[in-house]
């Protein structure tokens, strides 16, 4: 059991964090003190075109010094300071949460690496995989993953979470059950822009982080909620599906439903789920994804974990609990609950 | 009539509970509860006859374990309220979440508008004294009735062209009947059910449970009781004999 809440505003007019710690502490019921962080996106605009690294360090001496030694040697590093925290009776920092503005360089830009996008995909998994004591947990532009073991008011206030303004916010409240609580194990998990915050397990993780390890990515963070934000990386930019597609790959129709449709749309079902096999994802999940132009909110294909839809307007609201929303906005409109693997999808208006 | 009056705003749900117990034990009739939101367990466990009003939108497990109350809810409910509920009446005006009425054991669980997944799942019953029932005015998600083993499942579908638009009806169910007004696609019906003539004699049994409904939510009763309705049930008590045991 976790708590998770996503929120996006379409006309990208920012709020600060103060109101989805509220919304996620009224789940704590779902939480075991263990992990919880938040996503923020439009929280660096001086540095927008800069990878937003963070960084935790178990201290700022060896594992530091590689990972200055890495970027430089890949590009350039704009500025660089340790994440304001203030400290928390309910929080023992184990890790320095470390930030660096990057930008790769052009130079290193060929074959596999054709773009700034691979060369920082490459830096998080030489890092996360080859530097002990250094795990980046956050790395895209504009936007930041603040997270750590323990309850989401005090991880939040460790991070002044209020001080950030964005236009999408996660959140998430962790329960740990299969794995063990550490700052690197709490959500969201992201990669580049996406970060995924999920309710559930994937118990088909065997299978999909095979698969993505094929193609580079390197599952090295002792949860299977990783993976999610690899499969959409893959899926999502490298083969530029629509989120719409993704969903449709990673929470499918069953086949008996398949048979049922119209035969195009029949033939298009069969096609991503013959082409998609390996990243169909099993077990209970209820998860929220923040992306470049967006959020999007599905559960698994019988759903087996809750999930609520609010809106207000421009915004959107896609929580674990109902009341959670409306802690969040009081004056939320509509609520409802889409069906099992339905994509929510809020974008941007442009 | 003794009436008491509880402002929850921002009121964890232990000493919101504990403020239940206490007013229910110095012989209170009624419990308002204003501005609930979240508020997980409440009534759990509950006995005697009090009334509650819950204003606001209560957390899970609503009136789980209880036995005797009544709750009336202005708003929505969250996951399971009714969850193992023996004997009492919880009446939703809204929606409410997944697992509504969840391993149920009596009383009755009566809900406006729309429910989430797996409404009734593991409902039970013990003869006839203790007989659960879950109505739904909207309609459900998918796996109305999974592994039920008694009770009665009613809905309506009352504003939609179908009632049950969702797979996997009666999915596992040894027990029990799930009544659904209007036609339901075969397609629907889960693994182990199978559906049965609705007779006259089915009305007239239900006809006091679909009239005791109407009235909670101001509904004419005759428009439920001059339609059909079809009645699905268990194929078999041992819907997976098959698959645990070899003979």
């Amino acid at each position: 059991m976790c708590g998770i809440i996503g929120f996006i505003d379409r006309t990208k007019s920012k709020m600060d964090g103060s109101s989805i710690k509220a919304a996620l502490s009224l789940m704590n019921e779902r939480g075991s003190g263990d992990g919880a962080g938040y996503a923020a996106y439009g929280i660096y605009p001086e540095y927008a075109d800069y990878y937003a690294l963070h960084v935790f360090f178990d201290n700022l001496g060896e594992p530091k010094k590689k990972v200055d030694e890495l970027l430089q040697q890949m590009g350039e590093i704009v500025h660089q300071e340790e994440i304001p925290t203030t400290p928390q009776p309910g929080i023992k920092k184990v890790h320095i949460p470390w930030r660096y503005f990057f930008k790769p360089s052009e130079d290193l830009m060929a074959g596999r690496m054709a773009s700034e996008n691979d060369v920082v995909t490459y830096i998080v998994m030489e890092v996360n995989a080859n530097v002990k004591g250094a795990t980046i947990f956050s790395s895209g532009k504009n936007m930041g993953v603040f997270k750590a073991s323990g309850w989401p008011e005090d991880v939040a206030n460790f991070y002044r979470i209020e001080d950030y303004k964005g236009y999408i916010w996660l959140g998430h409240n962790r329960y740990p059950t299969n794995t063990p609580g550490w700052w690197g194990g709490a959500h969201p998990f992201n990669l580049l822009n996406w970060s995924v915050v999920h309710n559930g397990e994937i118990t088909s993780y065997g299978t999909n982080q095979r698969y993505v390890e094929g193609y580079g990515y390197n599952c090295s963070l002792f949860t299977d909620t990783e993976v999610v934000a690899y499969l959409f990386d893959l899926l999502g930019r490298q083969h530029g599906l629509s989120h719409e597609m993704v969903v449709k790959a990673l929470a499918p129709p069953f086949w008996d439903e398949i048979d049922r449709m119209p035969a195009k749309e029949a033939e298009l079902n069969k096609a991503v789920r013959l082409t998609y096999g390996p990243a169909l994802m099993n077990g209970p999940f209820a998860i929220v994804v923040g992306t470049e132009n967006g959020i999007v909110g599905f559960t698994d294909r019988i759903k087996l974990r809750p999930l609520v839809v609010g809106e207000n307007g421009n915004r959107l609201y896609i929580s674990s609990e109902e009341a959670a929303i409306r802690v969040y906005d009081p004056e939320v409109k509509t609520i409802y609950t889409p069906r099992a693997g339905e994509p929510i999808i809020g974008r941007f208006i442009e | 009539m003794k009436m008491v009056r509880i402002d929850a705003r921002g009121m964890h749900y232990t000493p919101l509970n504990q403020k239940i117990r206490a007013a229910v034990a110095d012989g209170a009739e009624e419990i308002v509860l204003d501005n609930i939101l979240g508020q997980r367990f409440i009534g759990d466990g509950l006995r005697g006859n009090v009334r509650i009003i819950i204003n606001g939108v209560p957390g899970g497990d609503l009136g789980m374990f209880m036995s005797g109350p009544t709750c009336i809810v202005h708003g929505n409910a969250e996951h399971a309220p009714g969850n193992t509920m023996d004997r009492g009446m919880l009446v939703i005006h809204g929606s409410a979440g997944d697992a509504v009425a969840h391993s149920m054991r009596g009383g009755k669980v009566f809900v406006k508008n729309n429910i989430g997944y797996r409404g009734g799942i593991h409902m039970k019953q013990y003869e006839v004294e203790a007989r659960p029932i879950l109505v739904v005015g909207g309609t459900a998600h998918s796996f109305l009735g999974e592994y039920m083993a008694g009770g009665l499942v009613l809905v309506f579908g009352i504003g939609k062209d179908k009632a049950m638009t969702d797979r996997g009806i009666g999915s596992g169910i040894h027990g029990g009947e799930i009544i659904i007004r209007g036609e339901v696609d075969d397609y629907l019906l889960g693994i182990g059910a199978k559906k049965f003539k609705f007779t006259e004699s089915d009305l007239e049994r239900i006809a006091p449970i679909i009239k005791s409904f109407c009235e909670q939510f101001g509904y004419d009763a005759t428009d439920f009781l001059n339609t059909n309705y079809t009645k699905i049930g268990p194929a078999s008590s041992r819907p997976f004999a098959s698959k645990y045991v070899w003979e």
